[in-house]
């Protein structure tokens, strides 16, 4: 399944934990959108992304459907992960082999039949632009980071597994540049979904899902309306990143350097 | 009266899944349930608690476990049908993994986890090649290459196996097996229900605890270290 044969994953209504009807019509995910979702612990995050995970068929809790190019996608897209257009990755989601990471991904490009010879080089150089901590080829999986695991993910599910839809369950713990995998998953026409609870990914996101009780609450479209806030909230992440940077390194932050 | 068999690992999440098919099927279906454990089983008084349905035991002590279920299945079976059970569920201790507790007539379904290596299903043989259905649990806690990988190492053991992915806690990706247990057909003659292939069970009197050494103290299937293959020696 290559990434240009979806044109469109749609969304149809279900109801929250109290049996009311959504308050949406139908959400449409395309190629490059970026779309997060907000809302407390318990409100029912992670379960419309699992909804779109498994594409629901009215067969969960939430009553959600979810289609792929207006139909019910056929069984084989949907059970078969390497057809299937989604990955999926959580903070609970680890890397547990005790292999190399080029062997690891090796591994998984066996599994995908895939040919291109440059591939793993090109996966560990893209797993490098989203983490400040260098992962080499011959780096043990188990021995990487939260931050290094992660990105190594999320290049893994871009380029082997070609994904065309990846949703990004709380990741922003980790320690990864989400502006940077933002950047990259727009440039390559990649769609994904955030659950966060941060304020730069949720600003740098096109569309915010608003969750209560179980449900969708609202839809919020800001159209450029909070590029300013989208600046200041950039300006300090990345102070607070070149802050982290220098404190690793060892150093007293007795100079500003604030703001960026 | 449907019948499924569930094995596996221990840990793998085999009563998670009798769960979930326990919570999708119970409204509509009348369910009994056994499982076949060495010293301490607890998933009969549980799901006895939580469902309100007919549940039963049965420990295998020195025995080995796959052993006392295909020799307890045809009382089990009589147990069940007086309960009136629209689908019977056998659990199996899941030892030792080559063994392969699926009888014909029934749905083999075997439970796997995929957080215990990429390379396990090819430890297993029979346990995989033989079932119907291999459902993978824990899925949600280990990355895509791995899942993609450990499914290819079923299919390695089991090509024509059918795969669900699964968080059994959560019960996710879990309507396929719903639907295959669906179309089930119903045991159609119960005394003629077999085993679908040779378990290495291996029950000698070793296994039921006779410490001595040497052939000369055994019985059953003994080897002597020359010039002989497995002979049978009678009680």
């Amino acid at each position: 399944m290559s990434s240009c044969t979806i044109r469109e994953i749609t969304i149809l209504p279900g109801h929250d934990k109290h049996g009311n009807p959504e308050a949406f019509d139908r959400i449409v995910i395309r190629p490059g959108d970026t779309i997060s979702i907000v809302g407390p612990t318990g409100s029912g995050k992670t379960a419309f992304i699992n909804d779109i995970e498994i594409f629901a068929q009215k067969d969960t809790a939430t009553g959600r459907t979810v289609l792929v190019n207006g139909d019910v996608p056929e069984d084989d897209f949907i059970r078969d992960p390497s057809k299937k257009p989604i990955a999926l990755i959580t903070q609970n989601t680890k890397c547990l082999a005790d292999m190399t990471v080029e062997t690891f991904l090796a591994m998984h490009v066996k599994a995908r039949k895939i040919a291109a010879p440059d591939i793993i080089p090109e996966t560990i150089e893209l797993a490098n632009q989203f983490t400040g901590e260098q992962i080499f080829p011959g780096c043990r999986i188990t021995a990487l980071s939260g931050g290094q695991t992660r990105s190594l993910m999320v290049a893994d599910a871009i380029l082997i597994s070609n994904a065309p839809l990846i949703l990004l369950d709380e990741v922003e713990n980790a320690g990864i540049f989400r502006e940077r995998v933002i950047e990259v998953l727009k440039e390559r026409c990649k769609s994904v979904i955030f659950v966060t609870h941060d304020p730069l990914v949720s600003l740098l996101s096109d569309r915010r899902l608003v969750m209560k009780h179980g449900g969708v609450e609202k839809i919020l479209y800001p159209e450029g309306r909070e590029t300013r806030i989208r600046d200041m909230v950039g300006r300090i992440d990345l102070t607070l990143c070149r802050f982290r940077e220098r404190i690793r390194a060892g150093e007293l932050l007795t100079e500003q350097g604030f703001p960026v | 009266m449907k019948l499924i068999i569930i094995a596996g690992p221990p840990s793998a999440g085999k009563t998670a899944v009798t769960r979930q098919i326990i919570r999708h099927f119970s409204k509509t279906k009348k369910i009994a349930f056994l499982k076949i454990d060495v010293v301490r089983a607890f998933e009969d008084e549980e799901l006895r608690q939580e469902f309100s349905i007919p549940t039963k035991k049965i420990y295998s002590g020195d025995l080995c476990p796959d052993h006392t279920g295909i020799m307890v299945l045809q009382d089990a079976l009589s147990w069940a049908e007086e309960e009136e059970s629209d689908i019977f569920i056998v659990e199996s201790a899941g030892l030792c993994l080559r063994c392969s507790p699926y009888v014909t007539q029934s749905l083999g379904i075997v439970v796997l986890s995929a957080v215990s290596g990429m390379n396990s299903p090819l430890k297993m043989g029979p346990m995989i090649s033989l079932a119907d259905v291999a459902v993978i649990t824990k899925t949600d806690l280990v990355s895509q290459s791995e899942k993609e990988v450990f499914r290819e190492k079923t299919k390695e053991v089991a090509p024509a196996i059918d795969i669900v992915e699964t968080n059994a806690v959560q019960g996710t990706g879990l309507r396929y097996l719903m639907r295959t247990i669906d179309e089930l057909p119903e045991i159609s003659d119960p005394k003629s229900i077999s085993l679908r292939g040779v378990p290495p069970l291996g029950v000698c009197t070793i296994c039921v605890g006779k410490r001595e050494t040497g052939w000369q103290n055994h019985f059953g299937v003994i080897r002597k270290l020359d010039h002989a293959d497995d002979l049978f020696r009678g009680d």
